[in-house]
């Protein structure tokens, strides 16, 4: 049920579309080595986590409270193992007067900010993500809901982009 | 009448300290002077005299007060005492004398702070909404609390307090600078604008002019002057547009709509579980696990009360004023554009009698009164129909214009069909079971209206001048079954406009022209200052 979200969107409408896509959107994608950063944090998260979920039955020494770590650690090996797909299914394209993003296979959302509601542009670097040059755009506008944040950028083209947008939202800079 | 305004810098009412704290240490200190006093009078006119407790005496009372006489610290400790309340004095006067604020035409600017400054302006442009806040006790003396909500989380100016006159009118000044309307433009048509409230003030409140009458006009005046502005309706009565009240609050349908409410049902069935409990196990005890959750309940509802007993709501030619309160009064002035979603929605058990509420989001938060935590964003407690139409007119007067008032009514009542409303498909009855046929959405030239529930009726309706952003959004859910959620963003606050399960096309239909919209509408939209393309005519716009 989730086949459609993966080939390049204009041809992924033929059929019976049930995902949602924009036709003639022209989607950029980030960097192919976000897939790294963000294996890497989940290998960590994950493993954080899942020994911690073991912590129970080492305690108990009940058998069955075992399952807790094992759930945990499927769960984050099938996140893990998803990672690609997932990031090749981040997206946005710089249209006229608003930015569209679009992330998600299972859960997809796609997000349309005007740019003249943009109150800031913010770019941040993890340490995992500046190992490999890669920074991260968020967009703040009045509405906490709005939630656009774009991973796996090249810090050259995040810095590129943010200043675009910065002057795309000064010069349509609306009322809140 | 005032000059607050003339970008020099300000001092609050006089009594400020008093209102602030003062107030509650002259009480103690009372108390504490009603406790010793027995003691005072047996020092002076006693007849044990104070070096008779013979030294052998056991009669160690503990007592701090006869310990101090035995060691003859008596003086030292008065000296003690009045150092210490001339400190607290002058910390509470140096506090007011620093505490200063200025209004040029760009900025309302706050100083205060002894020994750390603080200091805080707020743009005149970037205002929400302007409260007055008159808590009992100053209400008492004629003092008010003028709040200036600016956008954002804890971004307000406050000054309080103000004398009950000079905050009305600091509030008509600074929303007249707020309007876009220039000092120079509005000095032409100030005579008309200024003149009747100048005069009509100074004919009501002897005194509004300089204190110094006031003194000479004797205590009778003084205290019927009080009484008449304690006793006055919220609404200003000096504006040129006569602001009356929209919206007629009917005390049985006030009552009956706080007894039908889900709080009151839940305090009903909590008392009667609690009854249940106690006989069947015979726990008397139970009462105190249960009874500070009921007690809370039920202060909730009182204050909801007394709180819309003298509910009004108006239009002024610059935005909207809502005013509350029976004893502790606030009165808000939200001016046109700062209505970011405006949500009706029907309980249950107030289906029978047609009352609705209607609640807002806004882009600040008045930190007044939150206690009942309903005025900062229910804007009407409890209406029919009517009053749901008055006052949605009030707020959104761009969206609901006579043409689009039918199509807000079926957004309310219509059991769902053909009826303007691109409602959900048949097959999201799996997810919407007796909502399905009603749920859906309608797109006007300035809004997008939401309906949603059948039981828990409910239409949310955002201007496309105030859309932030929106989403579309399809989970593993919806998928196979063709659907999709849409989300309208504004600014936070008690409604989260969302549609659930609509049809997948209709759903990208939906997010492609609410997304144009809001840019079109964006640009065009100049509502934040309402009064700079409607000209020296003043007070037209209704």
């Amino acid at each position: 049920m989730t086949d459609q979200t993966e080939a390049a969107p204009p041809t992924a409408t033929e059929g019976a579309p049930r995902s949602i896509e924009l036709a003639g959107t022209d989607w950029q994608r980030v960097s192919p080595k976000y897939i790294v950063v963000d294996i890497v944090g989940y290998v960590i998260f994950g493993a954080i986590m899942t020994v911690a979920g073991f912590i129970p039955y080492w305690v108990s020494g009940w058998a069955p409270s075992a399952l807790l770590g094992v759930a945990l650690a499927v769960l984050f090996l099938v996140t893990i193992a998803l990672t690609p797909r997932r990031v090749r299914a981040i997206g946005y394209a710089l249209r006229d007067d608003d930015l569209l993003f679009r992330r998600g296979i299972l859960f997809q959302r796609v997000v349309a900010v005007p740019y003249g509601r943009m109150q800031l542009v913010d770019i941040s670097r993890g340490p995992i993500a500046r190992a490999v040059g890669l920074a991260e755009l968020k967009f703040v506008t009045a509405a906490a809901s709005t939630g656009v944040l774009i991973p796996g950028l090249p810090l050259a083209e995040a810095e590129r982009l943010r200043d675009h947008l910065v002057a795309v939202a000064e010069s349509r800079r609306a009322g809140l | 009448m005032t000059d607050f305004t003339d970008g020099q810098w300000h001092r609050l009412h006089r009594a400020t300290p008093l209102f602030r704290g003062g107030l509650a240490l002259l009480i103690i200190i009372g108390i504490l002077f009603g406790n010793l006093r027995d003691r005072f009078i047996d020092l002076v006119f006693g007849d044990s005299p104070f070096d008779g407790s013979s030294p052998g005496d056991p009669d160690y009372e503990a007592e701090a007060f006869e310990f101090l006489i035995r060691e003859n610290l008596l003086l030292l400790a008065l000296a003690g005492l009045v150092l210490l309340l001339a400190l607290i004095t002058a910390g509470f006067w140096l506090s007011w004398r620093l505490h200063t604020f200025r209004i040029t035409d760009e900025v309302v600017e706050v100083r205060s702070g002894i020994l750390f400054r603080t200091n805080r302006k707020g743009r005149l442009d970037r205002i929400q909404g302007i409260n007055i806040a008159r808590p009992f006790i100053p209400r008492l003396f004629g003092a008010a609390k003028l709040e200036i909500s600016v956008a954002g989380n804890d971004a307000n100016v406050q000054l309080s307090y103000l004398r009950s006159a000079d905050a009305d009118a600091l509030r008509r000044e600074i929303l007249l600078l707020a309007s876009g309307a220039r000092r120079h433009a509005s000095a032409a048509d100030g005579s008309a604008v200024e003149q009747p409230p100048g005069t009509a003030a100074a004919v009501e409140h002897p005194d509004a002019a300089p204190g110094a009458t006031a003194d000479r006009a004797g205590v009778g005046a003084l205290l019927e002057d009080r009484a008449r502005e304690f006793l006055a309706p919220e609404l200003d009565p000096t504006l040129v547009v006569e602001p009356e009240s929209v919206v007629r609050m009917n005390v049985g349908r006030l009552i009956g709509s706080t007894v039908l409410s889900d709080a009151a049902i839940a305090l009903v069935l909590g008392t009667a579980a609690l009854v249940t409990a106690i006989v069947v196990t015979g726990e008397v005890l139970l009462v105190f696990g249960v009874l500070p959750a009921l007690l809370g309940i039920g202060g909730f509802l009182i204050a909801r009360i007394t709180r819309s007993l003298r509910y009004t709501i108006a239009s002024t030619p610059d935005g909207v004023r809502v005013g509350f309160g029976l004893l502790s009064t606030t009165n808000e002035t939200l001016p046109p554009g700062r209505i970011h979603s405006v949500r009706v929605t029907q309980p249950l058990l107030w289906r029978p009698f047609g009352w609705w509420q209607i609640a807002v989001n806004r882009a600040s938060r008045s930190s007044q009164q939150g206690a009942a935590g309903q005025q900062q964003t229910t804007i009407l407690p409890v209406g029919n129909l009517d009053d749901v139409r008055a006052v949605l007119r009030l707020l959104l007067p761009e969206v609901a214009t006579d043409e689009a008032l039918p199509l807000l009514e079926r957004g309310l009542l219509s059991p769902g069909g053909d009826d303007g409303y691109t409602n959900s498909p048949r097959r999201a009855r799996a997810l919407r079971w007796f909502s399905q046929p009603r749920n859906g959405f309608a797109l006007t030239d300035t809004g997008v209206l939401l309906r949603t529930g059948a039981i828990w009726r409910a239409l949310t309706v955002v201007p496309f001048a105030r859309v932030q952003s929106a989403s579309v959004r399809q989970g593993p859910v919806l998928r196979p079954l063709r659907l999709a959620a849409v989300h309208v963003h504004t600014v936070s606050g008690p409604i989260t406009p969302r549609l659930g399960a609509i049809d997948r096309e209709e759903g990208i239909r939906f997010f492609g022209l609410v997304t144009a919209e809001a840019i079109r509408s964006g640009v065009a939209d100049t509502s934040h200052r309402w009064r700079a393309s409607a000209a020296p005519a003043d007070g037209a716009p209704a």
